[in-house]
C-alpha cells in the first residue's frame, strides 16, 4: 500500500504546520525597532523626594472612585472598631498605595504604587474580550467590568503586578487606576491624587511635559536623585514616571528591559496566525489527505474482508 | 466506515467504584457551590500574585493535553493512513470529549465573571492579539467537534434500541406523570427514525469534522504555550522561550499517544478484556520519535539562549526541570526496545513516565517556574484540590457509565487473531 507516500505527505504537512511555530520565535528574536513613545499621552510624575507620606492621595482616590471602581474601605486585623482603612498592598479595593521603604535606619523613602499606564500595555494585549483598553488620544489604560470575564490573564501579564482581583466577592472585578478617567479627570481635568497632593509630589500632565520637568529636576539637583527617570524606557515606556533618591529596585519597582513583553508575544502570535493562512492551509491539506486515505482505506478493508472472511486486518 | 467494530460493554453500572467516584464528584460540586456564593477567595489560595492556580494548570493546561488521545489517534488513523488503529478511536474520542468538556466547565468555575463570556461571540470585543482568545474559541469549537465525532455511537444505539427500558418504565408508572404511553412511544419511535435518517448523512460529512478535530487542537495546544510568552519577567528562563508554542504542540501529541495506551491498558484491566497489544505497540513506536524531537528542541533552545548552566545548577528550578526532562527521556529510551513495546507491563510503565514528565512540563510552565516576585507564595488549598478531584472523578465516572450504554469499546472478535500472534 501507499504507506510510504502517505508518510512523506505527513512529514511535509508536519513541516508546514511546524514552520510557522519554528520561524516565529526566530523572527521575534530578530527584533524590530520599537516605535517611539507617544509623548502626547497623559500621565503623572511622582517625585519620591517630595512625598511626605500623608496618604492624602490614597484617601482621595477611594473617595472619588469608591462607587465607580466599587472600592471599599479595608479593616486591619487589629482594628476591632473598623474605623481605619488600612490596606497592606494594592488590593481589590485599593488603586493606589503609599509605602515607606527603609534602606538603612537613616535612609528611607516613600513610594506610591498605581498603574503605570504603559505605552504598550501587556494587560491590553492579553485581554481576550477587550475589557482592558488603551485610549488612543489620552493613552489612559481603562478597564470595563461589563465585558471582563474575570480570567485574570491581565494579572499574569502585568510585570508590575498592578491589576488586582476582588477575591472575596461573589461578583468580583479587576481593580486598577484609570487616571480618574470617568471621575475627577472628567470633572476637573486632573487626577484626584495629583489634585490633593499638598507637596506637589504628584504632577499631572502630558508625558512630554512630565519628562521635561523630570529632566530639569535631575539637572538642577543631581545629588538629590538617582540619575534615572523610571518609566522613561522601561517596557517601551510608561506614562507614570518616577524620580527617587533610593534605587528603584529597593522601592519595589522591578528592573526591566526597554522592550515591551507584548511586542515579543504578539510578534510570535501574528507570525503563526497571519491572515489565518496557516490554519486554513493546514485544514485543507489535512482534508485532502484524509479523504484520499479514507477511500483507499475502505477499498483496502473490503479487499481484505473478501480474502480473509472478516478477520482482523 | 463500518459501525460494527464497536460494542457496548455489558456490565453492571452501579459498582463500588461508581459510588466512590460519585461521592468525590458530589463533594467537588458542593465546593463549587460555595465558590459561587462566597467568591473564589473562600475556597482557594489564589492571590493577586498567583491568579492562576491548580484549576488552570491542571484542569485546563494539563487536562486538555491528557485529553489529546482522540487528537493523536485521529492523526494516525486519518492522516497517516493506518486504519487498523480505528477501533481505538471511539474510546479516545469519548475521553477527549470529557476532558475538554470539563476543562471548559472548570474554566467557568475559575473565571470571576462567567456571565460575560458571551463576549467571545461579539466580534467588536474580539482581541486577536490575545492567545487566550484563540484558545477559548478553539476549545469551544473542538468540544463541539468531539460531540459530533461521538454522535455515531449514540445514533447506532438509538437505531438498535426497542426502548425496552422506557417501556418498562412507562408500564410501571402508567399515567402517573400524566404520560400517555402510546404517544410517548410514538415520539420515541420518531426519534429512532430520525437517527436512522441522520446516520448515513453524518457518515458522509464526518471526515471533514474529524479533520477539523485535528486542526483545532493543533492551533489551541500551541496557543496554550503562547499564553505564557507575555510573562517574560515572571516565568523562569528555563521555560520562557519563543518556542513555547512548538513545545506545547509536540508535548500534547506524545501525551496523547501515551494516554491512549494507558487508557486502553487500564480499561482492558478494569473491564477484564484482552489487551490490544498490536495496536498499542504501534502507538508506542511513535512516541519516542516525538519525544526525541521535543527533547532536542528543549536542549537546543537552552544552548541557544545560554541557559544550560541554569539547568544544571541543581537548585529548586533546575530540579524540577531535570525531573521533567528525565521522566520524558527515560520513558522514551525504554520504548526504543521492540520487546518492551510488546509487553503490557512495559507499555504501562513507559506511558506513565511520559505522561508524568509531559504533565510536569506544563506544571513547570504554568506554576512551578512562575514567580511574580515580592514574596508571593502559592500552594493549592484543600478545597481547591477537592474541586479538581471532583471534576476528574466525574470524568472517569462518565466514561465508565457511557461505555456501558453506548458502543464505544472495540469489538472483541478480532482478538483471537491477536492472541495467536
Ligand atoms: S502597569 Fe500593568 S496594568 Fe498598568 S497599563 Fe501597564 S500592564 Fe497594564
Ligand atoms: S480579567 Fe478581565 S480585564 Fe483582565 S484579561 Fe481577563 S477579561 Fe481582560
Ligand atoms: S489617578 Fe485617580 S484612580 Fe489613579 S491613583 Fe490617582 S486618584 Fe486613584
Amino acid at each position: 500500500m501507499s504507506t510510504k507516500s502517505s508518510r512523506r505527505e505527513f512529514l511535509k504537512l508536519a513541516g508546514l504546520a511546524g514552520a510557522g511555530l519554528v520561524t516565529a520565535p526566530a523572527m521575534a528574536l530578530a527584533g524590530h525597532p520599537v516605535a517611539g513613545a507617544n509623548d502626547e499621552e497623559l500621565g503623572m510624575l511622582y517625585d519620591a523626594t517630595k512625598c511626605v507620606g500623608c496618604k492624602a492621595c490614597m484617601s482621595a482616590c477611594k473617595r472619588v472612585n469608591g462607587d465607580y471602581g466599587s472600592l471599599a474601605y479595608e479593616q486591619a486585623k487589629f482594628d476591632p472598631d473598623k474605623l481605619w482603612d488600612a490596606p497592606q498592598d494594592l488590593t481589590g479595593s485599593t488603586r493606589t498605595l503609599i509605602k515607606l521603604v527603609k534602606d538603612t535606619p537613616k535612609e528611607w523613602s516613600y513610594v506610591k504604587y498605581s498603574c503605570m499606564h504603559c505605552q504598550k500595555p501587556s494587560c491590553v494585549s492579553v485581554c481576550p474580550v477587550s475589557a482592558m483598553t488603551k485610549d488612543k488620544i489620552t493613552g489612559i489604560v481603562d478597564y470595563n467590568k461589563n465585558t471582563c470575564i474575570g480570567c485574570r490573564y491581565c494579572q499574569i501579564a502585568c510585570a508590575f503586578n498592578i491589576p488586582k482581583f476582588q477575591w472575596e466577592k461573589a461578583i468580583p472585578q479587576i481593580v486598577k487606576c484609570d487616571l480618574c478617567k470617568n471621575t475627577n479627570l472628567k470633572q476637573k481635568g486632573i487626577s484626584a491624587c495629583a489634585e490633593v497632593c499638598p507637596t506637589g509630589a504628584i504632577m499631572f500632565g502630558k508625558r512630554k511635559d512630565l519628562l521635561a520637568e523630570a529632566k530639569k529636576r535631575l539637572a538642577e539637583h543631581p545629588k538629590q536623585y538617582v540619575n534615572h527617570i523610571y518609566g522613561e524606557h522601561e517596557l517601551g515606556g510608561t506614562n507614570h514616571l518616577y524620580l527617587a533618591a533610593l534605587q528603584f529596585k529597593k522601592l519595589g519597582l522591578p528592573e526591566l528591559k526597554s522592550e515591551a513583553p507584548a511586542e515579543f508575544s504578539e510578534k510570535i502570535q501574528h507570525t503563526i496566525y497571519k491572515g489565518f493562512i496557516a490554519p486554513v492551509a493546514l485544514y485543507s491539506t489535512l482534508c485532502f489527505i484524509a479523504v484520499r486515505n479514507m477511500k483507499k482505506g475502505s477499498a483496502h478493508t473490503d479487499e481484505q474482508k473478501k480474502n480473509s472472511d472478516g478477520g482482523d486486518q | 466506515m463500518s459501525h460494527d467494530e464497536y460494542q457496548i460493554h455489558k456490565a453492571k453500572i452501579l459498582t463500588p467504584s461508581f459510588w466512590v467516584l460519585l461521592t468525590l464528584t458530589v463533594i467537588g460540586f458542593a465546593l463549587i457551590g460555595v465558590r459561587f456564593i462566597w467568591g473564589i477567595g473562600a475556597v482557594s489560595n489564589l492571590s493577586d500574585g498567583y491568579p492562576w492556580g491548580i484549576w488552570i494548570t491542571y484542569d485546563v493546561a494539563t487536562g486538555t493535553a491528557i485529553a489529546c488521545g482522540g487528537y493523536a489517534v485521529a492523526i494516525l488513523i486519518y492522516i497517516r493512513n493506518k486504519m487498523h488503529y480505528h477501533p481505538l478511536i471511539r474510546s479516545a474520542v469519548l475521553t477527549s470529549l470529557f476532558g475538554y468538556g470539563l476543562a471548559g466547565f472548570s474554566v467557568m468555575v475559575d473565571v470571576g465573571r462567567p456571565w460575560n463570556a458571551y463576549n467571545f461571540f461579539v466580534p467588536s470585543q474580539w482581541q486577536a492579539n490575545s492567545a487566550m482568545f484563540e484558545v477559548a474559541l478553539c476549545v469551544m469549537a473542538y468540544t463541539t467537534v468531539l460531540a459530533i465525532e461521538f454522535l455515531p455511537a449514540v445514533l447506532t444505539r438509538l437505531q438498535e434500541t426497542n426502548w425496552s427500558r422506557a417501556r418498562a418504565f412507562l408500564e410501571k408508572y402508567h399515567g402517573r406523570f400524566g404520560l400517555d404511553t402510546p404517544v410517548v412511544l410514538e415520539k420515541l419511535e420518531k426519534l429512532r427514525q430520525r437517527a436512522v435518517w441522520l446516520q448515513p448523512k453524518l457518515d458522509k460529512v464526518l471526515i471533514f469534522v474529524i479533520v477539523l478535530g485535528i486542526t483545532l487542537p493543533t492551533m489551541h495546544q500551541s496557543s496554550l504555550g503562547s499564553l505564557l510568552l507575555i510573562a517574560s519577567t515572571k516565568l523562569h528562563p528555563l521555560w520562557h522561550t519563543g518556542f513555547l508554542p512548538l513545545l506545547f504542540l509536540i508535548n500534547c501529541m506524545f501525551i496523547g499517544y501515551s494516554i491512549a495506551i494507558l487508557e486502553s491498558v487500564i480499561s482492558s484491566f478494569g473491564f477484564k478484556r484482552p489487551f490490544e497489544i498490536e495496536q498499542l505497540s504501534g502507538l508506542a513506536s511513535i512516541t519516542p520519535y516525538l519525544t526525541t524531537i521535543w527533547l532536542c528542541v528543549v536542549v537546543g533552545d537552552l544552548i541557544w539562549r545560554g541557559q544550560v548552566g541554569n539547568a544544571l545548577r541543581f537548585d529548586f528550578y533546575s530540579a524540577f526541570f531535570l525531573l521533567e526532562f528525565g521522566l520524558v527521556a527515560s520513558g522514551s529510551l525504554l520504548l526504543f526496545s521492540k520487546k518492551r513495546r510488546q509487553s503490557p507491563r512495559w507499555l504501562f510503565i513507559t506511558a506513565v513516565l511520559i505522561v508524568l514528565g509531559g504533565a510536569l512540563y506544563r506544571f513547570n510552565v504554568y506554576l512551578i517556574g512562575f514567580n511574580p516576585g515580592q514574596g508571593w507564595r502559592y500552594f493549592p488549598s484543600l478545597a481547591e484540590l477537592l474541586i479538581t478531584v471532583g471534576i476528574v472523578a466525574f470524568e472517569i465516572l462518565g466514561y465508565q457509565v457511557l461505555v456501558k450504554l453506548f458502543p464505544v469499546l472495540p469489538r472483541l472478535h478480532g482478538h483471537e487473531v491477536v492472541e495467536k500472534a
